[in-house]
Protein backbone atom coordinates (compact mmCIF):
# COMPACT_ATOMS: atom_id res chain seq x y z
CA UNK A 1 0.00 0.00 0.00
CA UNK A 2 2.73 2.45 0.93
CA UNK A 3 1.31 5.84 1.79
CA UNK A 4 -2.15 6.32 3.17
CA UNK A 5 -3.26 9.86 2.47
CA UNK A 6 -5.69 11.48 4.85
CA UNK A 7 -7.53 14.79 5.06
CA UNK A 8 -6.74 16.41 8.39
CA UNK A 9 -8.17 19.89 7.90
CA UNK A 10 -11.00 21.49 5.96
CA UNK A 11 -11.69 25.15 5.26
CA UNK A 12 -14.98 26.05 3.61
CA UNK A 13 -15.98 29.39 2.08
CA UNK A 14 -19.21 28.81 0.20
CA UNK A 15 -22.71 30.13 -0.44
CA UNK A 16 -23.80 27.75 2.33
CA UNK A 17 -21.51 29.42 4.83
CA UNK A 18 -18.01 30.27 5.95
CA UNK A 19 -16.42 27.59 8.10
CA UNK A 20 -17.33 23.94 8.47
CA UNK A 21 -20.08 24.28 11.08
CA UNK A 22 -22.03 26.92 9.16
CA UNK A 23 -21.71 25.06 5.87
CA UNK A 24 -22.69 21.70 7.33
CA UNK A 25 -25.71 22.95 9.25
CA UNK A 26 -27.03 24.81 6.17
CA UNK A 27 -26.36 21.77 3.99
CA UNK A 28 -28.16 19.35 6.30
CA UNK A 29 -31.08 21.73 6.68
CA UNK A 30 -31.26 22.30 2.94
CA UNK A 31 -30.82 26.07 3.31
CA UNK A 32 -30.05 27.33 -0.16
CA UNK A 33 -27.36 29.87 -0.92
CA UNK A 34 -28.84 30.61 -4.34
CA UNK A 35 -30.34 33.97 -5.22
CA UNK A 36 -30.37 36.73 -7.80
CA UNK A 37 -26.83 38.00 -8.36
CA UNK A 38 -25.96 41.00 -6.15
CA UNK A 39 -22.27 41.47 -6.97
CA UNK A 40 -23.32 43.43 -10.08
CA UNK A 41 -26.59 44.36 -11.74
CA UNK A 42 -27.50 41.21 -13.68
CA UNK A 43 -30.68 42.58 -15.22
CA UNK A 44 -29.12 42.86 -18.66
CA UNK A 45 -28.05 39.22 -18.73
CA UNK A 46 -30.12 36.12 -19.54
CA UNK A 47 -28.78 34.16 -16.54
CA UNK A 48 -29.23 35.93 -13.20
CA UNK A 49 -29.21 33.33 -10.44
CA UNK A 50 -26.02 32.35 -8.64
CA UNK A 51 -24.65 31.13 -5.36
CA UNK A 52 -22.82 34.01 -3.67
CA UNK A 53 -20.83 34.05 -0.46
CA UNK A 54 -23.09 36.36 1.55
CA UNK A 55 -23.15 37.99 4.94
CA UNK A 56 -20.10 39.55 6.50
CA UNK A 57 -17.40 39.67 3.84
CA UNK A 58 -14.90 37.00 4.86
CA UNK A 59 -12.23 38.42 2.59
CA UNK A 60 -11.69 41.41 4.92
CA UNK A 61 -9.51 38.94 6.85
CA UNK A 62 -7.03 38.98 3.96
CA UNK A 63 -4.24 41.46 4.75
CA UNK A 64 -4.54 44.70 2.81
CA UNK A 65 -1.32 44.37 0.77
CA UNK A 66 -2.23 40.85 -0.28
CA UNK A 67 -5.77 41.88 -1.04
CA UNK A 68 -4.90 44.57 -3.58
CA UNK A 69 -2.71 42.22 -5.59
CA UNK A 70 -5.13 39.30 -5.80
CA UNK A 71 -8.52 38.46 -7.26
CA UNK A 72 -11.57 37.57 -5.17
CA UNK A 73 -11.08 33.91 -6.09
CA UNK A 74 -7.70 34.03 -4.39
CA UNK A 75 -9.14 35.97 -1.43
CA UNK A 76 -11.65 33.15 -0.91
CA UNK A 77 -8.85 30.60 -1.28
CA UNK A 78 -6.68 32.41 1.28
CA UNK A 79 -9.54 32.54 3.79
CA UNK A 80 -10.30 28.85 3.23
CA UNK A 81 -6.61 27.92 3.56
CA UNK A 82 -6.37 29.77 6.87
CA UNK A 83 -9.46 27.95 8.14
CA UNK A 84 -8.15 24.60 6.92
CA UNK A 85 -4.73 24.97 8.55
CA UNK A 86 -6.36 26.01 11.83
CA UNK A 87 -8.77 23.07 11.59
CA UNK A 88 -5.85 20.70 11.05
CA UNK A 89 -3.96 22.23 13.96
CA UNK A 90 -0.99 22.89 11.70
CA UNK A 91 1.59 25.54 12.50
CA UNK A 92 3.43 25.86 9.18
CA UNK A 93 6.37 27.63 10.81
CA UNK A 94 7.02 24.48 12.85
CA UNK A 95 7.41 22.22 9.81
CA UNK A 96 10.17 21.89 7.22
CA UNK A 97 9.34 24.46 4.52
CA UNK A 98 10.40 22.07 1.75
CA UNK A 99 8.09 19.32 2.98
CA UNK A 100 4.94 21.42 2.55
CA UNK A 101 3.37 21.66 -0.89
CA UNK A 102 0.40 23.44 -2.44
CA UNK A 103 -1.73 22.32 -5.37
CA UNK A 104 -5.07 23.98 -6.04
CA UNK A 105 -7.53 23.86 -8.89
CA UNK A 106 -8.40 26.95 -10.90
CA UNK A 107 -11.01 27.19 -13.57
CA UNK A 108 -11.00 30.70 -14.97
CA UNK A 109 -8.34 32.58 -13.05
CA UNK A 110 -8.92 36.09 -11.74
CA UNK A 111 -11.80 37.29 -13.89
CA UNK A 112 -13.18 40.04 -11.66
CA UNK A 113 -9.73 41.59 -11.22
CA UNK A 114 -9.14 41.18 -14.96
CA UNK A 115 -12.38 42.86 -15.87
CA UNK A 116 -11.53 45.89 -13.74
CA UNK A 117 -8.12 46.23 -15.39
CA UNK A 118 -9.55 45.78 -18.89
CA UNK A 119 -12.06 48.53 -18.12
CA UNK A 120 -9.13 50.78 -17.15
CA UNK A 121 -7.30 49.85 -20.33
CA UNK A 122 -10.17 50.89 -22.58
CA UNK A 123 -11.39 53.83 -20.51
CA UNK A 124 -8.07 55.44 -19.59
CA UNK A 125 -5.26 53.71 -21.49
CA UNK A 126 -2.48 51.17 -20.93
CA UNK A 127 -0.69 53.24 -18.26
CA UNK A 128 -3.72 52.84 -16.00
CA UNK A 129 -3.58 49.04 -15.94
CA UNK A 130 -2.14 48.10 -12.57
CA UNK A 131 1.01 45.96 -12.54
CA UNK A 132 -0.67 43.36 -10.30
CA UNK A 133 -2.81 42.30 -13.26
CA UNK A 134 0.30 40.38 -14.35
CA UNK A 135 -0.03 38.02 -11.39
CA UNK A 136 -3.65 38.33 -10.21
CA UNK A 137 -5.37 36.78 -13.20
CA UNK A 138 -3.02 33.83 -13.43
CA UNK A 139 -4.36 30.34 -12.67
CA UNK A 140 -1.54 29.59 -10.25
CA UNK A 141 -2.10 32.79 -8.22
CA UNK A 142 -3.94 31.12 -5.34
CA UNK A 143 -1.37 28.35 -5.08
CA UNK A 144 1.47 30.87 -5.22
CA UNK A 145 0.01 33.23 -2.64
CA UNK A 146 -0.74 30.37 -0.22
CA UNK A 147 2.79 29.08 -0.73
CA UNK A 148 4.31 32.52 -0.05
CA UNK A 149 2.06 33.33 2.89
CA UNK A 150 2.86 30.16 4.80
CA UNK A 151 6.39 29.59 3.57
CA UNK A 152 5.49 26.33 1.85
CA UNK A 153 8.38 25.77 -0.51
CA UNK A 154 7.87 22.13 -1.40
CA UNK A 155 6.21 20.99 -4.64
CA UNK A 156 3.55 23.44 -5.86
CA UNK A 157 1.26 23.54 -8.85
CA UNK A 158 -2.15 24.32 -10.24
CA UNK A 159 -4.62 22.07 -12.03
CA UNK A 160 -6.86 23.52 -14.73
CA UNK A 161 -9.36 20.88 -15.73
CA UNK A 162 -12.43 23.08 -15.42
CA UNK A 163 -15.03 21.67 -13.02
CA UNK A 164 -13.23 18.40 -12.35
CA UNK A 165 -10.13 20.31 -11.28
CA UNK A 166 -10.38 19.87 -7.53
CA UNK A 167 -10.45 16.07 -7.79
CA UNK A 168 -7.47 16.15 -10.10
CA UNK A 169 -5.73 18.43 -7.59
CA UNK A 170 -6.44 15.86 -4.88
CA UNK A 171 -4.82 13.19 -7.04
CA UNK A 172 -1.81 15.43 -7.60
CA UNK A 173 -1.55 16.14 -3.86
CA UNK A 174 -1.44 12.40 -3.28
CA UNK A 175 1.42 12.06 -5.77
CA UNK A 176 3.28 14.82 -3.91
CA UNK A 177 2.89 12.95 -0.63
CA UNK A 178 4.38 9.88 -2.25
CA UNK A 179 7.39 12.03 -3.00
CA UNK A 180 9.06 14.29 -0.46
CA UNK A 181 6.08 16.30 0.79
CA UNK A 182 4.58 15.51 4.17
CA UNK A 183 1.69 17.97 3.95
CA UNK A 184 -0.12 19.40 0.95
CA UNK A 185 -2.64 22.24 0.87
CA UNK A 186 -5.12 21.34 -1.85
CA UNK A 187 -8.71 21.83 -3.05
CA UNK A 188 -9.89 24.89 -4.91
CA UNK A 189 -12.07 27.95 -5.09
CA UNK A 190 -13.63 30.08 -7.79
CA UNK A 191 -15.25 33.50 -7.97
CA UNK A 192 -16.30 34.40 -11.46
CA UNK A 193 -19.45 36.34 -10.65
CA UNK A 194 -18.71 39.44 -12.68
CA UNK A 195 -20.08 40.38 -16.12
CA UNK A 196 -16.93 39.13 -17.86
CA UNK A 197 -17.04 35.82 -16.00
CA UNK A 198 -20.74 35.34 -16.56
CA UNK A 199 -20.54 36.09 -20.28
CA UNK A 200 -17.67 33.64 -20.64
CA UNK A 201 -19.78 31.00 -18.92
CA UNK A 202 -22.83 31.79 -21.07
CA UNK A 203 -20.90 30.70 -24.12
CA UNK A 204 -21.05 27.08 -22.98
CA UNK A 205 -24.83 27.19 -23.37
CA UNK A 206 -25.33 25.40 -20.05
CA UNK A 207 -26.33 28.21 -17.70
CA UNK A 208 -29.92 28.17 -16.50
CA UNK A 209 -32.04 31.08 -17.66
CA UNK A 210 -34.69 30.37 -15.05
CA UNK A 211 -34.99 33.44 -12.84
CA UNK A 212 -36.55 31.74 -9.80
CA UNK A 213 -33.65 30.65 -7.55
CA UNK A 214 -35.71 27.68 -6.33
CA UNK A 215 -36.21 26.39 -9.88
CA UNK A 216 -33.00 27.43 -11.62
CA UNK A 217 -30.82 24.36 -10.88
CA UNK A 218 -32.66 21.05 -10.66
CA UNK A 219 -30.31 18.23 -11.63
CA UNK A 220 -31.98 14.89 -12.45
CA UNK A 221 -35.38 16.60 -12.34
CA UNK A 222 -37.84 16.42 -15.25
CA UNK A 223 -37.70 20.23 -15.22
CA UNK A 224 -33.89 20.46 -15.36
CA UNK A 225 -32.85 23.41 -17.52
CA UNK A 226 -29.19 24.00 -16.90
CA UNK A 227 -27.06 24.98 -13.94
CA UNK A 228 -26.23 28.12 -12.03
CA UNK A 229 -22.75 29.39 -11.20
CA UNK A 230 -21.49 29.88 -7.68
CA UNK A 231 -18.43 31.21 -5.89
CA UNK A 232 -16.26 29.75 -3.17
CA UNK A 233 -15.08 26.22 -2.55
CA UNK A 234 -12.96 24.39 -0.04
CA UNK A 235 -9.31 24.04 0.85
CA UNK A 236 -8.18 20.72 2.27
CA UNK A 237 -5.07 19.71 4.20
CA UNK A 238 -3.78 16.35 3.01
CA UNK A 239 -1.11 14.46 4.91
CA UNK A 240 0.45 11.07 5.06
CA UNK A 241 -1.48 9.25 7.77
CA UNK A 242 1.61 8.23 9.73
CA UNK A 243 3.34 11.60 9.69
CA UNK A 244 0.03 13.24 10.60
CA UNK A 245 -0.23 10.93 13.59
CA UNK A 246 3.35 11.73 14.55
CA UNK A 247 2.49 15.42 14.88
CA UNK A 248 -0.59 14.61 16.91
CA UNK A 249 -3.31 14.64 14.23
CA UNK A 250 -4.79 11.34 15.28
CA UNK A 251 -8.36 11.80 14.05
CA UNK A 252 -8.39 12.67 10.36
CA UNK A 253 -11.68 13.14 8.50
CA UNK A 254 -10.96 10.28 6.16
CA UNK A 255 -8.65 8.78 3.57
CA UNK A 256 -8.32 9.69 -0.05
CA UNK A 257 -8.29 6.04 -1.03
CA UNK A 258 -8.66 6.28 -4.79
CA UNK A 259 -8.41 8.84 -7.56
CA UNK A 260 -8.75 8.69 -11.31
CA UNK A 261 -9.31 10.91 -14.32
CA UNK A 262 -10.53 10.00 -17.79
CA UNK A 263 -10.90 12.16 -20.82
CA UNK A 264 -14.10 11.75 -22.81
CA UNK A 265 -13.49 10.81 -26.42
CA UNK A 266 -14.91 13.16 -29.02
CA UNK A 267 -18.17 11.90 -30.47
CA UNK A 268 -18.16 10.58 -34.01
CA UNK A 269 -16.91 7.67 -36.09
CA UNK A 270 -13.23 8.54 -35.75
CA UNK A 271 -13.14 7.86 -32.05
CA UNK A 272 -13.70 4.63 -30.17
CA UNK A 273 -13.88 2.41 -33.24
CA UNK A 274 -16.74 -0.09 -33.36
CA UNK A 275 -16.61 -0.90 -29.68
CA UNK A 276 -19.13 0.19 -27.07
CA UNK A 277 -19.31 3.92 -26.39
CA UNK A 278 -16.61 4.93 -23.99
CA UNK A 279 -18.08 6.85 -21.14
CA UNK A 280 -15.35 8.95 -19.55
CA UNK A 281 -17.21 9.33 -16.27
CA UNK A 282 -17.70 5.58 -15.98
CA UNK A 283 -14.03 4.93 -16.68
CA UNK A 284 -12.98 7.50 -14.10
CA UNK A 285 -15.33 6.06 -11.48
CA UNK A 286 -14.26 2.45 -12.09
CA UNK A 287 -10.58 3.35 -12.12
CA UNK A 288 -10.92 5.27 -8.85
CA UNK A 289 -12.73 2.35 -7.23
CA UNK A 290 -10.04 -0.03 -8.47
CA UNK A 291 -7.36 2.33 -7.18
CA UNK A 292 -9.04 2.26 -3.77
CA UNK A 293 -9.57 -1.51 -3.89
CA UNK A 294 -13.30 -0.98 -3.34
CA UNK A 295 -16.05 -2.93 -5.09
CA UNK A 296 -19.12 -0.95 -6.20
CA UNK A 297 -21.10 -2.78 -3.51
CA UNK A 298 -18.80 -1.22 -0.92
CA UNK A 299 -19.79 2.36 -1.79
CA UNK A 300 -22.23 3.95 0.66
CA UNK A 301 -22.97 7.19 -1.18
CA UNK A 302 -22.22 8.93 -4.46
CA UNK A 303 -21.80 12.70 -4.64
CA UNK A 304 -22.92 13.20 -8.21
CA UNK A 305 -21.59 15.70 -10.70
CA UNK A 306 -25.26 16.66 -11.22
CA UNK A 307 -24.93 18.83 -14.29
CA UNK A 308 -28.50 20.09 -14.48
CA UNK A 309 -28.46 19.67 -18.27
CA UNK A 310 -30.97 16.92 -19.14
CA UNK A 311 -28.72 14.92 -21.47
CA UNK A 312 -25.78 15.03 -19.09
CA UNK A 313 -28.00 14.13 -16.12
CA UNK A 314 -29.29 11.15 -18.05
CA UNK A 315 -25.77 10.10 -19.01
CA UNK A 316 -24.60 10.30 -15.39
CA UNK A 317 -27.66 8.39 -14.12
CA UNK A 318 -26.98 5.69 -16.75
CA UNK A 319 -23.33 5.53 -15.67
CA UNK A 320 -24.38 5.05 -12.04
CA UNK A 321 -26.94 2.40 -13.03
CA UNK A 322 -24.28 0.49 -14.98
CA UNK A 323 -21.84 0.55 -12.07
CA UNK A 324 -24.18 0.10 -9.12
CA UNK A 325 -27.38 -1.23 -10.70
CA UNK A 326 -30.57 0.83 -10.98
CA UNK A 327 -31.29 2.59 -7.67
CA UNK A 328 -28.28 0.66 -6.35
CA UNK A 329 -26.63 3.32 -4.19
CA UNK A 330 -27.74 6.55 -2.48
CA UNK A 331 -26.88 9.52 -4.68
CA UNK A 332 -26.85 13.14 -3.63
CA UNK A 333 -26.07 16.59 -5.00
CA UNK A 334 -25.79 19.16 -2.20
CA UNK A 335 -24.42 21.52 -4.83
CA UNK A 336 -28.09 22.29 -5.51
CA UNK A 337 -27.63 24.68 -2.54
CA UNK A 338 -24.55 26.45 -3.88
CA UNK A 339 -24.64 26.25 -7.65
CA UNK A 340 -21.67 24.91 -9.53
CA UNK A 341 -18.49 26.36 -8.04
CA UNK A 342 -16.26 25.40 -10.99
CA UNK A 343 -12.78 24.76 -9.56
CA UNK A 344 -14.26 24.88 -6.06
CA UNK A 345 -17.18 22.55 -6.68
CA UNK A 346 -15.61 19.15 -6.30
CA UNK A 347 -13.48 20.41 -3.40
CA UNK A 348 -16.64 21.38 -1.54
CA UNK A 349 -18.18 18.00 -2.40
CA UNK A 350 -15.14 16.27 -0.92
CA UNK A 351 -15.48 18.37 2.24
CA UNK A 352 -19.18 17.58 2.50
CA UNK A 353 -18.62 13.86 1.83
CA UNK A 354 -16.06 13.74 4.66
CA UNK A 355 -18.63 15.30 7.00
CA UNK A 356 -21.18 12.70 5.87
CA UNK A 357 -18.65 10.02 6.85
CA UNK A 358 -17.97 11.74 10.16
CA UNK A 359 -21.59 12.11 11.20
CA UNK A 360 -23.36 9.24 9.45
CA UNK A 361 -25.67 11.56 7.53
CA UNK A 362 -26.15 11.90 3.79
CA UNK A 363 -27.03 15.53 3.02
CA UNK A 364 -29.95 16.12 0.70
CA UNK A 365 -30.40 17.24 -2.87
CA UNK A 366 -32.80 20.16 -2.73
CA UNK A 367 -35.55 21.22 -5.11
CA UNK A 368 -35.93 18.07 -7.17
CA UNK A 369 -39.61 17.08 -7.20
CA UNK A 370 -39.82 14.47 -9.96
CA UNK A 371 -36.92 12.47 -11.36
CA UNK A 372 -36.54 12.77 -15.11
CA UNK A 373 -37.62 9.66 -17.01
CA UNK A 374 -34.66 7.31 -17.32
CA UNK A 375 -32.86 8.57 -14.20
CA UNK A 376 -32.85 5.32 -12.25
CA UNK A 377 -31.03 6.59 -9.19
CA UNK A 378 -31.78 6.64 -5.47
CA UNK A 379 -31.51 10.40 -5.10
CA UNK A 380 -31.45 11.54 -1.47
CA UNK A 381 -33.92 14.39 -1.51
CA UNK A 382 -35.21 17.18 0.72
CA UNK A 383 -33.89 15.97 4.07
CA UNK A 384 -30.71 14.31 5.27
CA UNK A 385 -30.69 10.52 5.43
CA UNK A 386 -29.00 8.74 8.34
CA UNK A 387 -26.68 6.04 7.02
CA UNK A 388 -23.44 4.36 7.94
CA UNK A 389 -21.11 6.11 5.50
CA UNK A 390 -17.68 4.53 5.38
CA UNK A 391 -17.00 4.97 1.67
CA UNK A 392 -18.03 7.85 -0.57
CA UNK A 393 -17.51 8.28 -4.30
CA UNK A 394 -17.26 11.86 -5.55
CA UNK A 395 -17.73 12.51 -9.26
CA UNK A 396 -16.97 15.61 -11.31
CA UNK A 397 -17.15 16.54 -14.96
CA UNK A 398 -15.58 19.57 -16.58
CA UNK A 399 -16.51 21.37 -19.77
CA UNK A 400 -14.41 20.08 -22.64
CA UNK A 401 -14.33 16.38 -21.75
CA UNK A 402 -12.81 16.25 -18.27
CA UNK A 403 -13.98 13.51 -15.92
CA UNK A 404 -12.65 12.73 -12.47
CA UNK A 405 -13.55 10.55 -9.52
CA UNK A 406 -12.32 10.22 -5.96
CA UNK A 407 -13.01 7.55 -3.36
CA UNK A 408 -13.00 8.68 0.27
CA UNK A 409 -13.03 6.18 3.11
CA UNK A 410 -13.39 6.35 6.87
CA UNK A 411 -10.25 5.85 8.93
CA UNK A 412 -10.20 2.78 11.15
CA UNK A 413 -13.29 2.03 13.21
CA UNK A 414 -14.01 5.54 14.35
CA UNK A 415 -16.83 6.42 12.01
CA UNK A 416 -18.90 3.26 12.13
CA UNK A 417 -21.98 4.84 13.64
CA UNK A 418 -25.10 6.01 11.91
CA UNK A 419 -26.49 9.29 13.16
CA UNK A 420 -28.62 8.20 16.09
CA UNK A 421 -31.40 10.77 15.96
CA UNK A 422 -34.94 9.49 15.99
CA UNK A 423 -35.85 7.85 12.67
CA UNK A 424 -37.66 10.07 10.24
CA UNK A 425 -36.84 13.29 12.07
CA UNK A 426 -35.39 16.23 10.23
CA UNK A 427 -31.67 16.62 10.17
CA UNK A 428 -30.23 18.16 13.31
CA UNK A 429 -28.40 21.45 13.49
CA UNK A 430 -24.64 21.13 13.31
CA UNK A 431 -24.36 22.29 16.91
CA UNK A 432 -26.07 19.07 17.96
CA UNK A 433 -23.69 16.90 15.98
CA UNK A 434 -20.43 15.33 16.93
CA UNK A 435 -18.32 18.45 17.10
CA UNK A 436 -16.07 16.78 19.66
CA UNK A 437 -14.22 15.07 16.82
CA UNK B 1 1.71 75.68 -8.25
CA UNK B 2 0.88 72.05 -7.51
CA UNK B 3 2.94 70.24 -4.94
CA UNK B 4 3.30 66.49 -4.53
CA UNK B 5 3.04 66.03 -0.78
CA UNK B 6 3.86 63.20 1.62
CA UNK B 7 0.11 62.79 2.10
CA UNK B 8 -0.37 62.37 -1.65
CA UNK B 9 2.34 59.74 -1.63
CA UNK B 10 0.78 57.88 1.26
CA UNK B 11 -2.63 57.88 -0.42
CA UNK B 12 -1.12 56.54 -3.65
CA UNK B 13 0.89 53.93 -1.78
CA UNK B 14 -2.23 52.53 -0.15
CA UNK B 15 -4.22 52.62 -3.39
CA UNK B 16 -1.50 50.78 -5.29
CA UNK B 17 -0.16 48.38 -2.75
CA UNK B 18 -2.45 48.30 0.28
CA UNK B 19 -1.79 49.38 3.86
CA UNK B 20 1.92 49.47 4.84
CA UNK B 21 3.39 47.15 7.42
CA UNK B 22 2.79 48.66 10.86
CA UNK B 23 6.16 50.11 11.77
CA UNK B 24 7.97 50.85 15.01
CA UNK B 25 6.63 54.40 15.11
CA UNK B 26 9.36 55.94 12.95
CA UNK B 27 8.28 58.16 10.09
CA UNK B 28 7.22 55.93 7.21
CA UNK B 29 8.36 58.57 4.71
CA UNK B 30 11.94 57.58 5.33
CA UNK B 31 11.29 53.84 5.70
CA UNK B 32 12.22 51.68 2.72
CA UNK B 33 9.46 50.22 0.59
CA UNK B 34 10.84 46.81 1.40
CA UNK B 35 10.43 47.40 5.14
CA UNK B 36 6.95 48.76 4.52
CA UNK B 37 6.09 45.45 2.83
CA UNK B 38 5.81 46.69 -0.76
CA UNK B 39 7.31 44.66 -3.57
CA UNK B 40 8.55 45.99 -6.90
CA UNK B 41 5.16 45.58 -8.61
CA UNK B 42 3.51 47.69 -5.91
CA UNK B 43 6.12 50.45 -6.40
CA UNK B 44 5.69 50.32 -10.18
CA UNK B 45 1.97 50.79 -9.62
CA UNK B 46 2.66 53.86 -7.49
CA UNK B 47 4.78 55.38 -10.27
CA UNK B 48 2.00 54.78 -12.81
CA UNK B 49 -0.59 56.44 -10.58
CA UNK B 50 1.68 59.43 -9.98
CA UNK B 51 2.09 59.90 -13.71
CA UNK B 52 -1.68 59.66 -14.23
CA UNK B 53 -2.48 62.17 -11.50
CA UNK B 54 0.47 64.57 -11.50
CA UNK B 55 1.78 64.21 -15.03
CA UNK B 56 5.29 63.34 -13.90
CA UNK B 57 6.75 60.24 -15.47
CA UNK B 58 9.04 58.19 -13.25
CA UNK B 59 11.00 55.94 -15.63
CA UNK B 60 11.46 52.28 -14.60
CA UNK B 61 15.22 52.74 -14.17
CA UNK B 62 14.52 55.60 -11.74
CA UNK B 63 11.77 53.67 -9.90
CA UNK B 64 14.29 51.04 -8.82
CA UNK B 65 16.56 53.78 -7.40
CA UNK B 66 13.83 55.35 -5.25
CA UNK B 67 13.95 53.44 -1.99
CA UNK B 68 11.55 55.37 0.24
CA UNK B 69 8.33 57.41 -0.04
CA UNK B 70 10.27 60.63 0.56
CA UNK B 71 12.63 59.73 -2.32
CA UNK B 72 9.53 59.69 -4.53
CA UNK B 73 8.22 62.98 -3.13
CA UNK B 74 11.58 64.68 -3.77
CA UNK B 75 11.91 63.28 -7.28
CA UNK B 76 8.39 64.16 -8.32
CA UNK B 77 8.54 67.67 -6.87
CA UNK B 78 11.86 68.24 -8.59
CA UNK B 79 10.34 67.32 -11.92
CA UNK B 80 7.29 69.51 -11.38
CA UNK B 81 9.43 72.55 -10.70
CA UNK B 82 11.42 72.15 -13.91
CA UNK B 83 8.33 71.31 -15.96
Amino acid sequence: MGHSCVITGIGVVAPTGVGLAEHWSATLAGRSGLGTITRFDPSGYPARVAGEVRGADPTTAVPSRLRVQTDRWTHLGLVAAELALADAGVDPSALDEFEMGVVTASSSGGTEFGQREIERLWAAGPAHVGPFQSIAWFYAATTGQVSIRYGMRGPCGVICTEQSGALDALAQARRMLRGHARLVVTGGTDASLCPYGLVAQLSSGGLSRTLDPRRAYLPFDSGAAGYVPGEGGAILIMEDEETARDRGATRPYGRVAGCAAAFAPLPGPHRGGDGPPQDGLERAARLALADAGVEPSGVDVVFADASGLPDRDLAEAATLARIFGPYGVPVTAPKTLTGRLYAGGAALDVATALLAIRDGLIPPTVGVSSLAPGCEIDLVRDSARPACVRTALVLARGFGGFNAAAVLTACGQQHAAVYSGAPGTRAPAAADLGEER
Amino acid sequence: MTQFTADDMQRIMIASGGEPEPGDGTDISSTSFEDLGYDSLAVMGMAARIEGEFGVRVPDQVVVELQTPSDFVDYVNGRMVTA
